[in-house]
């Protein structure tokens, strides 16, 4: 295991993807807006694929960045789905505010 | 007709069938008259298969086998009918006492809105009685037995708007339930002993048991413990007087004539148990002669005319056991009959009186009625002689015989006999009270501007037709210096030889001294002496003095008028604890502990799905927050643990 990518040491790269899940969650938590989560969403997954390739690189194993195209490929298509339900009820509910949305309760 | 005797059985029942399916569909009278016919057919074939039968001269039951229908391993009960001397003579006066009070009913229910369901009724317990008495096997006896117990409940409570008649109908259901469960104990042990349940294997098969004389005395005191029920003796007598909330018929044919000496029968049947059961045997005639006085002395004082009769039946019906148990079994069988004619006959009249005075029962305010009601006056009036043992009625020969047999019996014979004596004292005493305080005494009628009129023919052809048989049905077995005439006992020889010659086998018989004809005139002229001067007394009281001597209830009068307080005590010992106890375990233990314990624990389940619910807000944001806080645990977890 190489314990530094490029002169930087591996715990930076997964102190900043551990910072940059964090950020998200917390957006998902937080944010009212459904866009806005979405994007938090996306936050979290570039963290996760930020811990992928950094240990792709220091155990040299391409798996890891294999895995990086799925999750993005991925991450994509459900941007796409979400982002049409968010237009959708956008419509519906001329908001797209999550608190105004109950229905999951039924 | 011997082969098709089965047909006694089926009348009734596709009478009651009939009456039943179709209660709401066929007119009253033409029910009342299927009804009677299906009796009455029933007893011409009775009547042809007793000549066909040749009583007299044959010895051996004629046994007809209808179809199988319990068989269990070595357990079997079919529906098979034994017709002998014993169940023909049943059977004839079931049937035939059953077709006069049919036809008295179709009188006395007239306009009854239930009139249908009665006959369909009425019908179901001639079946069920007919069972009894001509099954060859205890258990369909049984089927009978449960059979006139149910139908004496619906009919007791055939008014069962009225609370008061539903409650009689559950006593006598209640106090007959006791009883059997000695009948079923009984049935129980004798086939553990012996066997089977066949009358014909259990007579052939116990004199090669020498140990079943060990259990003759249990099982013969199971079997007169459900005779106690059927047939109102002390201690559970309480029901026959409330019978009397069911229509007077019933109480003639049902409460009278026959389903309450199915006791007796039960006993005549079982003969060759209860002969080697001496001891047994003296408990009965015990409890008979106890209950002939204790019964007589209440039914001086009460004012209902039909409460005085089922007292008077009861009494009667201890002097039935009285001769069962001192071994005098055709003494019990002559008196059940010669009663069934003057105990229905007297019910009857009764009833007749009650039609003419529109349902009014309370002496009290009857009197005067002979010359208004001449039949049924002329009736009531052999009835009553025939039942306070005047000779030549039939009364006088059955209830004399039973006192001779009971004088001569070894163990404490006299004093037995001193409690039949004044027991008929005060029978001719208080018969002679009602007929005088109704038909001869001051007219206290309170008609109401309706005119008091005799009862329609279909009820008075019964009155008169009973009245002739209480007449003449005692010149069956009369004693040595009158007639001398033995027909029932020779009737009843092949019936009952087998026990008497299991009883000599096992020296368990009780030799009664024969008496000289001396004696037993004595005897007779003691008893019909002791009637004469019942008689004499209450004529003095109730017809020369008007005496309300017995109206004024103080002291003594008192306990009497209100029945020694029995119901009370039951009530007190037996009822009220029960239902302290039952209420204790259903309202207490059951609500309490029981049912609150479960429903805590369904409602704790309950309350946690209520807890589960909230969590389920609709909020995206809730449940973002419900995975990181899970993932965050598990992370814990994992930490906490080291992967």
């Amino acid at each position: 295991m190489n314990p530094l990518i490029s002169g930087i040491p591996v715990p930076f790269f997964l102190g900043l993807a551990g910072i940059l899940f964090s950020i998200g969650v917390l957006g998902v938590l937080i944010r009212r807006n459904a866009v806005v989560i979405f994007m938090s969403v996306e936050l979290i997954l570039n963290s996760v694929n930020l811990v992928f390739v950094t240990f792709s690189k220091s155990l040299s194993n391409i798996s890891g960045e294999v895995v990086v195209f799925f999750v993005m490929a991925i991450a994509a298509a459900e941007a796409a789905v979400g982002l049409a339900l968010v237009i959708a009820i956008f419509r519906q509910k001329k908001s797209a505010n999550v608190d105004e949305l109950q229905e999951m309760k039924w | 007709m011997l082969d098709l005797f089965p047909l006694v059985v089926l009348f009734p029942l596709l009478g009651f069938l009939h009456n039943a399916l179709l209660r709401n569909k066929v007119p009253h009278r033409f029910a009342g008259i299927v009804a009677t016919f299906a009796v009455f057919l029933s007893f011409l074939v009775t009547l042809v298969s007793f000549y066909q039968f040749r009583p007299m001269e044959r010895t051996a039951p004629h046994i007809i086998h209808v179809f199988s229908w319990i068989h269990v391993g070595n357990f079997q009960a079919d529906i098979g009918y034994q017709v002998d001397q014993l169940s023909l003579y049943m059977t004839l006066i079931i049937t035939g006492i059953g077709t006069l009070i049919h036809l008295y009913s179709m009188g006395y229910m007239k306009g009854d809105h239930g009139y249908n369901r009665f006959f369909a009724y009425l019908n179901l317990f001639i079946f069920s009685m007919l069972n009894l008495v001509l099954s060859d096997n205890l258990v369909l006896t049984f089927l009978g037995w449960e059979g006139v117990g149910l139908c004496s409940y619906l009919l007791i409570g055939f008014e069962f708007e009225k609370s008061s008649a539903a409650a009689a109908g559950m006593k006598a259901f209640i106090l007959n339930r006791i009883g059997d469960v000695g009948f079923i104990l009984g049935t129980g042990f004798l086939f553990w002993i012996v066997g089977s349940v066949r009358y014909a294997d259990l007579q052939a098969s116990i004199p090669g048991l020498p140990g079943f004389i060990n259990y003759a005395n249990l099982i013969a005191l199971f079997f007169f413990i459900a005779a106690m029920g059927k047939s109102a003796q002390v201690p559970l007598y309480v029901w026959l007087p409330d019978a009397m909330a069911g229509p007077t018929p019933v109480s003639a044919l049902i409460h009278a004539a026959t389903m309450v000496t199915a006791g007796i029968f039960l006993i005549a049947r079982l003969n060759f148990v209860f002969l080697i059961a001496p001891d047994t045997s003296f408990f009965i005639a015990c409890i008979g002669a106890f209950t002939a006085l204790f019964a007589a002395t209440i039914g001086v004082l009460q004012n209902d005319i039909k409460k005085i009769l089922a007292y008077s039946t009861v009494s009667q019906l201890g002097f039935m056991f009285l001769a069962m148990g001192v071994g005098s079994y055709v003494a019990g069988l002559f008196h059940l009959m010669t009663h069934a004619f003057f105990k229905a006959l007297l019910f009857l009249g009764a009833g007749s009186v009650i039609h003419a005075l529109h349902h009014e029962q309370n002496i009290r305010k009857m009197g005067g009625l002979f010359s208004k009601i001449k039949i049924t006056s002329w009736t009531f009036l052999v009835g009553t002689v025939a039942i306070a043992g005047l000779p030549p009625f039939s009364g006088f020969f059955s209830k004399d015989l039973i006192l001779e047999k009971a004088y001569v019996y070894p163990v404490y014979g006299p004093i037995l006999w001193t409690f039949g004596v004044v027991a008929a004292f005060f029978t001719a005493f208080y018969m002679f009270r009602l007929v005088f305080v109704v038909f001869f005494g001051k007219d206290n009628t309170q008609t109401h501007g309706k005119t008091i009129h005799e009862s329609p023919g279909t009820m008075t052809f019964p009155l008169i037709v009973l009245a002739i048989g209480a007449v003449v049905t005692g010149f069956l077995q009369t004693p040595h210096f009158f007639l001398n005439i033995h027909k029932l006992e020779s009737y009843f020889e092949p019936v009952l030889k087998y026990g008497k010659e299991l009883a000599v086998v096992h020296q368990a018989t009780v030799k009664g001294t024969e008496l000289g004809s001396q004696v037993e005139m004595g005897l007779a002229l003691f008893s019909v002496c002791v009637a004469l001067i019942g008689i004499l007394f209450s004529y003095l009281l109730f017809q020369w003095k008007k005496s309300e001597i017995l109206e004024e209830h103080t002291g003594f009068r008192k306990i009497l008028f209100h029945k020694y307080y029995i119901d009370e005590i039951y009530d007190f010992i037996i009822v009220k604890p029960f239902l302290f106890f039952a209420n204790g375990i259903g309202y207490f233990f059951d609500r309490v502990i029981i049912d609150r314990f479960f429903v805590t624990f369904g409602f704790s389940l309950a309350w946690f799905g209520g807890a589960l619910r909230r969590f389920q807000t609709g909020f995206v944001g809730d449940y973002a927050l419900y995975i990181v806080l899970g993932s965050f645990c598990i992370i814990l977890y994992l930490l906490a643990k080291g992967v």
